[in-house]
């Protein structure tokens, strides 16, 4: 046997990326991101509200904290629901407690059920950030064009219903995207999406719909990938977040300012034995002085404003 | 060898590769490093390009979750716009010469990073086109071509004449090491099975099977056992204790494998660097590239060894 002819053909074989949203741009040859203040770390902090219905069907993957069990598998159901009654509650109390504040980004669907949450974030002066529509509907390559944008209108439109806010920024539901998701984040008039995990820093990319601008989320720091994903215990999730931002703080000092993005699933970091954790690595970090905490859109209108 | 059909059915498989004769890492003859050192240390990155929509070939898909998986292509995209860069600082500052696997499209893709690479005098070595075009399946002819594809490919970019074979995700047919020698490679990573080099069993030619390591290998330490970056930094530590120690009666060989997009993040790159400062600052460590240690091993060692494997073997 053979392979095809065309498995030893490279027709996207040249400069620059294999896709349409962006230039190779290496770290360190970005413009100088200025944050207020002259602070060096923007600390990003990224609750994420997500319903998983029970009647979830077997989709293009496992979503990480999907039903795994068969029907009614009240075990992850309410494992994960816990996150949206006591876990979040718990994140919330850590950050009033210092005064900091997040972008928490909603499932339109756990927004609807749990409106509470919306109004709370809203009354913080904190940032709404759409999810997609809930768990069940990770995006795919099968979708049509028009099922997926009406999908993410009805999103977006939803947490804009509900909170009153603008809603700039998308995350998909489990990182999971089309070909199409990153050229419709731009049309449903958000202005950033959180779904290319490939910098540190916000850059801008093109879509179908106009530019809209990377941030910097990242997937290696955070507590489903280290926690769910990895088996690790909370102190070492601390202890890499820690090892981050110090980084980080020293290599801002002569490199300009950097961007340390924590997602926070609250069923996951929410629970008694890990919110501690939680509360020390926030502590760590504000202990320092030029920490920025802020909300994606604010770190992006700096980002913006550093390279008029 | 007739082309195998694909997969390969049971009839045809073998249940030895029969690419070494057994050796135990008892009484073996010295092997003496140049300068009298203990341990050959090298460290060798993999600088890789994953294609968003690769083609499918007859194995397996390439991405973890279907297509588009763009979570993991960001993930291996940070190496080639961060983690590179980072890795590169570290290397320059301990004094590094590294060795690169290289997927050789990203000299297309991104030539600053291979100027980078070949400013520095790292030597580059195969890891094939991309991460997402397998070896398996490949005619004799196919396999051929593309070996000298990517001699070629980095000959034209580097100045270099190839040395060093590591499939690109490890993927091999029956016939890779045979054709690995005759078209002049002189070493292949994808075997396992030794701390020290050893020679390889081909139809013509020589090549050597130079100590790689899936346990030093941040991609196994942080990903497939999930440990953490200090855990990794104490593996390699503990590796090298024990490498070193043997290396008092014979010589032995510790590779650091890296990956830019697993490494190369604020979170890990610290122990990373403590755990090699620690290597680096041991006497009687010979500080070499791949080309170097199969070279030295080449020429001192590799003929009489394979000849008294041969005879221990009852081989002609």
């Amino acid at each position: 046997m053979a392979v095809h002819p065309s498995y030893l053909d490279y027709p996207l074989r040249k400069r620059g990326m294999d896709h349409v949203h962006y230039a190779f741009r290496r770290h360190g040859e970005h413009p100088r991101m200025v944050w207020p203040g002259g602070a060096r770390v923007a600390l990003w902090l990224v609750p994420i509200v997500e319903f998983f219905p029970l009647n979830m069907e077997d989709g293009p993957f496992a979503v990480p904290g999907g039903m795994g069990r068969p029907y009614p598998d009240y075990w992850n159901y309410t494992l994960r629901d816990y996150g949206n009654r006591v876990g979040l509650a718990r994140v919330f109390k850590v950050l009033d407690a210092r005064g900091l504040k997040a972008s928490v980004a909603f499932n339109a669907r756990a927004a609807e059920r749990y409106p509470y949450w919306v109004d709370q974030t809203v009354a913080r002066g904190w940032e709404v950030m759409a999810h997609g529509w809930d768990m069940n509907h990770v995006h795919r390559a099968e979708w049509d064009d028009e099922f997926e944008a009406s999908l993410m209108r009805r999103s977006v439109e939803t947490l804009r219903g509900l909170s009153g806010q603008p809603v700039a920024g998308w995350l998909s539901p489990a990182n999971a995207l089309s070909d199409n998701t990153t050229h419709l984040v731009a049309a449903t008039g958000c202005r950033y999406t959180a779904d290319w995990v490939n910098d540190e820093l916000p850059y801008e990319m093109d879509t179908d719909s106009g530019p809209v601008w990377s941030m910097p989320l990242g997937h290696e720091l955070s507590d489903i990938r280290l926690i769910t994903g990895y088996n690790q215990r909370a102190e070492a999730w601390a202890e890499q977040v820690i090892d981050a931002f110090d980084f980080l703080h020293h290599e801002a000092g002569e490199a300009g300012g950097r961007v340390l993005a924590l997602p926070l699933h609250p069923w996951v970091i929410g629970v008694p034995h890990r919110i501690g954790r939680l509360a020390a690595v926030l502590d760590h970090i504000m202990d320092r002085q030029g920490v920025w905490c802020a909300t994606g859109a604010e770190i992006l209108d700096a980002a913006r404003g550093s390279n008029p | 060898m007739a082309d195998l059909p694909w997969p390969i059915p049971p009839e045809l498989r073998a249940e030895d590769p029969d690419l070494y004769y057994f050796n135990p890492y008892v009484d073996r003859p010295k092997i003496e490093w140049p300068d009298g050192a203990r341990v050959a240390f090298w460290v060798a990155p993999n600088v890789e390009f994953y294609e968003l929509h690769p083609p499918r070939g007859p194995a397996r898909s390439s991405w973890f979750r279907p297509e588009p998986d763009v979570l993991h292509y960001g993930i291996r995209d940070y190496g080639n716009r961060v983690g590179f860069w980072r890795m590169a600082d570290l290397l320059d500052e301990l004094g590094i010469t590294a060795s690169i696997s290289l997927n050789v499209a990203v000299l297309d893709h991104f030539p600053e990073i291979g100027k980078a690479m070949t400013d520095r005098g790292w030597e580059l070595f195969s890891h094939g086109v991309y991460n997402t075009r397998y070896q398996y399946a490949m005619s004799e002819e196919q396999e051929r071509g593309f070996i000298r594809h990517v001699a070629e490919t980095i000959h034209r970019h580097s100045g270099q004449t190839l040395a060093g074979w590591l499939s690109p995700a490890l993927t091999n047919t029956p016939r890779t090491m045979d054709l690995l020698a005759e078209e002049g490679i002189r070493y292949t990573l994808d075997l396992f099975h030794d701390d020290q080099p050893q020679p390889v069993k081909v139809r013509s030619g020589r090549l050597v099977s130079l100590p790689y390591s899936l346990e030093t290998n941040d991609w196994t330490a942080l990903h497939t056992t999930g440990g953490t970056p200090r855990q990794y930094a104490e593996t390699i530590k503990a590796q090298f204790d024990q490498l070193y120690a043997e290396g008092a009666e014979s010589g032995t060989v510790m590779c650091v494998p890296l990956h830019p997009w697993m490494i190369g993040y604020p979170h890990r790159i610290r122990p990373l660097a403590e755990a090699l400062d620690y290597c680096m600052q041991h006497d009687g460590v010979w500080h070499a590239t791949g080309r170097e240690i199969a070279g030295w091993y080449l020429d001192h060692y590799h003929d009489a060894e394979l000849s008294r494997l041969r005879g221990l073997a009852g081989d002609a």
